[in-house]
């Protein structure tokens, strides 16, 4: 019989990601309706010292595959892996966060263990009466949303965007236990070849991370605009992200861009300037704690949404709120 | 070399909008267009073939009578062959029934390469490249941005991931999913629309043709492990605070007042 929840805690270098936590979290919250445990899955190389940050961000245990074969992420060593880890526990529910790498290896564990898999999904919660994972995503560009089931076949899966679930606070005290779980790899498991790993160029946070986002859109007007918007961000503490239109200009790269073919957001502040607010924008930063929009245009969408909307020049309103920010900061 | 590339027709979701009385999607007078990753895909296809003199470029799409259309682009486009799978058998499928589909077509045509796009935009799952590659047993590459034919049997292909890129060689066959940015598609010439209408012909092909090669429990609505309990459009968030007419001044004071009320600074 099916049981309990395993959550895979993705790695990049050595270092875990956020989203493996936050689901971690979300599993717990969904755990408790079905009175069951939670586990994470920590695959890579030279990774087992991560297990503990694991456990005290909420996870009953770990089970660890720890291989040389696992340093870098390729697809078919790590879908064995998980496979293998799957095919042993049997559990009900797994969770994987919908970034590249999750992406890449989760339909390929769906179809070779014949389950179920809804990518992307923004709410997850357990049905009353079947007590099945109910899994909400949305589609058609944010427009539409979709609650999906997987009846008959387990485990029950999902992707789950990063940013959307709230990860527990870290307590050293939890106790887990951690497995270290053999897995035979063969050279055939290694059916592409790394050449070479290159790290993308600039070194700001990534814009999931950032706890305040400072994003243009079409009203910034053009690329040397935006530096009103950086001066903005590095008083604040924040980054600097865009909508998909800025983007399409070629005003900001894409890895900033957030809504639905982007990024999901949910920052502390999300500062939206000259941002018109299409749906599928608003899908990507919704959640945003709170919401400041600077708009000319009154019937602006963003400024519904916003917890503060102004109507107004943000080509006037930004140097003079940075200037201020940064009186308020010296004083 | 074998190429074959997998593309869905796919409404133009950035014309989709929603009837403000029902709250449903309003489709009619939305174009049909082809997914945008998947024509990066046709166009990457369409280069490689180019580089490599005696490829074949097949384009393969399930979907709804009216695919066609998407179909004909492609020959357009300038590939040799389409597709067309179509039968009320295949309806209704999620990721897991489309890819073991469109896996028992591939089976038939045969392939060295097979190109999907990463994702579609009406749905957005990215799944149904990866599914294929497992039901073929492939190797596979998502998130495509550059391919480079280095010999006969080996590709090496740039892929993307958040923050990072990889260089990757990878031995044929094997599936790629492309990214929109791998390849510009290219217009369709006049002569290409005519030969796509009266020169080349799009196949159909319907379950009777891919019977041997498909367990059909694993296709359409049956053989889909998910399914949709609910649909619902998204409700707004609750109304905050619009202030207007304000003076450039009174706006930062009025911004720098809430965010200090509300502990962000």
């Amino acid at each position: 019989m099916s049981k309990n929840i395993y959550v895979y805690a993705e790695q990049r270098d050595g270092e875990l990601q956020k989203v493996g936590i936050e689901l971690i979290g979300e599993a717990k919250r969904l755990a408790e309706v079905l009175d069951q445990k939670v586990y994470a899955m920590l695959i890579g190389h030279n990774i087992t010292d991560q297990a503990a940050a694991l456990i005290a961000h909420g996870a009953d245990g770990v089970v660890v595959v720890d291989d040389p074969m696992l340093k870098d992420y390729v697809t078919e060593p790590y879908a064995k892996a998980v496979t293998a880890i799957i095919k042993e526990k049997d559990p009900e529910i797994v969770l994987y966060g919908a970034t590249s790498i999750g992406r890449d290896l989760a339909p390929r564990i769906a179809s070779r263990i014949h389950t179920g898999l809804t990518a992307d999904c923004t709410g997850l919660s357990i049905t009353e009466d079947t007590k099945l994972l109910a899994m909400t995503r949305p589609a058609f560009g944010g427009n539409i949303m979709a609650t999906i089931l997987c009846e008959n076949h387990r485990p029950q899966m999902a992707t789950v965007r990063p940013g959307v679930m709230k990860a527990f606070e870290a307590d050293p005290e939890r106790k887990g236990e951690v497995e270290i779980f053999k897995v035979e790899f063969t050279s055939a498991d290694m059916n592409v070849k790394i050449r070479e790993v290159v790290k993308a160029q600039h070194k700001s946070l990534d814009i999931t991370e950032a706890k305040i986002l400072v994003s243009g859109g079409r009203g910034v007007g053009n690329a040397e605009n935006f530096s009103k918007l950086h001066d903005l961000a590095e008083v604040l503490g924040g980054e600097v992200s865009a909508s998909r239109a800025a983007v399409d200009s070629g005003w900001m790269p894409h890895d900033r861009q957030v809504g639905q073919t982007g990024k999901t957001v949910r920052p502390d502040l999300y500062v939206a300037c000259g941002i018109s607010g299409a749906i599928q924008h608003m899908a990507g930063m919704e959640n945003s704690e709170f919401i400041l929009a600077i708009n000319k245009d009154e019937a602006a969408p963003m400024l519904q949404i916003a917890d503060l909307g102004i109507v107004g020049d943000l080509h006037k309103i930004l140097p003079k709120l940075t200037a201020a920010l940064k009186e308020l900061k010296e004083q | 070399m074998k190429i074959v590339v997998c593309i869905k027709q796919v409404p133009d979701t950035t014309e989709v909008r929603l009837d403000p009385k029902t709250n449903t999607l309003i489709r009619d007078g939305v174009p049909s267009i082809i997914n945008p990753d998947d024509k990066s895909g046709i166009e990457a296809a369409l280069q490689l073939k180019e580089q490599c003199p005696g490829s074949t470029v097949t384009v393969l799409c399930m979907g709804p009578p009216q695919a066609d259309v998407a179909l004909r682009e492609a020959l357009a486009m300038g590939c040799d062959e389409a597709i067309l799978l179509s039968d009320r058998a295949f309806g209704g499928a999620d990721t897991w029934a489309t890819s073991s589909t469109l896996a028992a077509a591939l089976k038939k045509i045969g392939y060295d390469i097979i190109i999907t796009g990463r994702q579609a935009i009406d749905g957005d799952t990215a799944q149904v490249g990866p599914q294929i590659a497992e039901h073929l047993g492939l190797p596979q590459i998502s998130y495509v941005e550059n391919i480079q034919v280095e010999s006969e049997d080996t590709l090496v292909v740039q892929r993307q991931f958040e923050g990072f890129y990889h260089i990757i060689e990878i031995k044929t066959p094997c599936l790629l999913t492309a990214l929109s940015q791998l390849a510009t598609p290219r217009y369709m010439t006049v002569h290409g629309v005519m030969d796509a209408y009266r020169e080349k012909e799009v196949k159909l092909w319907t379950l009777a043709d891919i019977e041997d090669t498909v367990d059909k429990a694993n296709l359409g609505l049956k053989g889909s492990p998910t399914r949709v309990m609910k649909s619902f459009t998204k409700q707004a968030k609750g109304a905050g605070t619009v202030l207007k007419d304000l003076s450039d001044d009174e706006a930062v004071a009025a911004i720098i007042a809430k965010l200090q009320e509300k502990h962000i600074i």
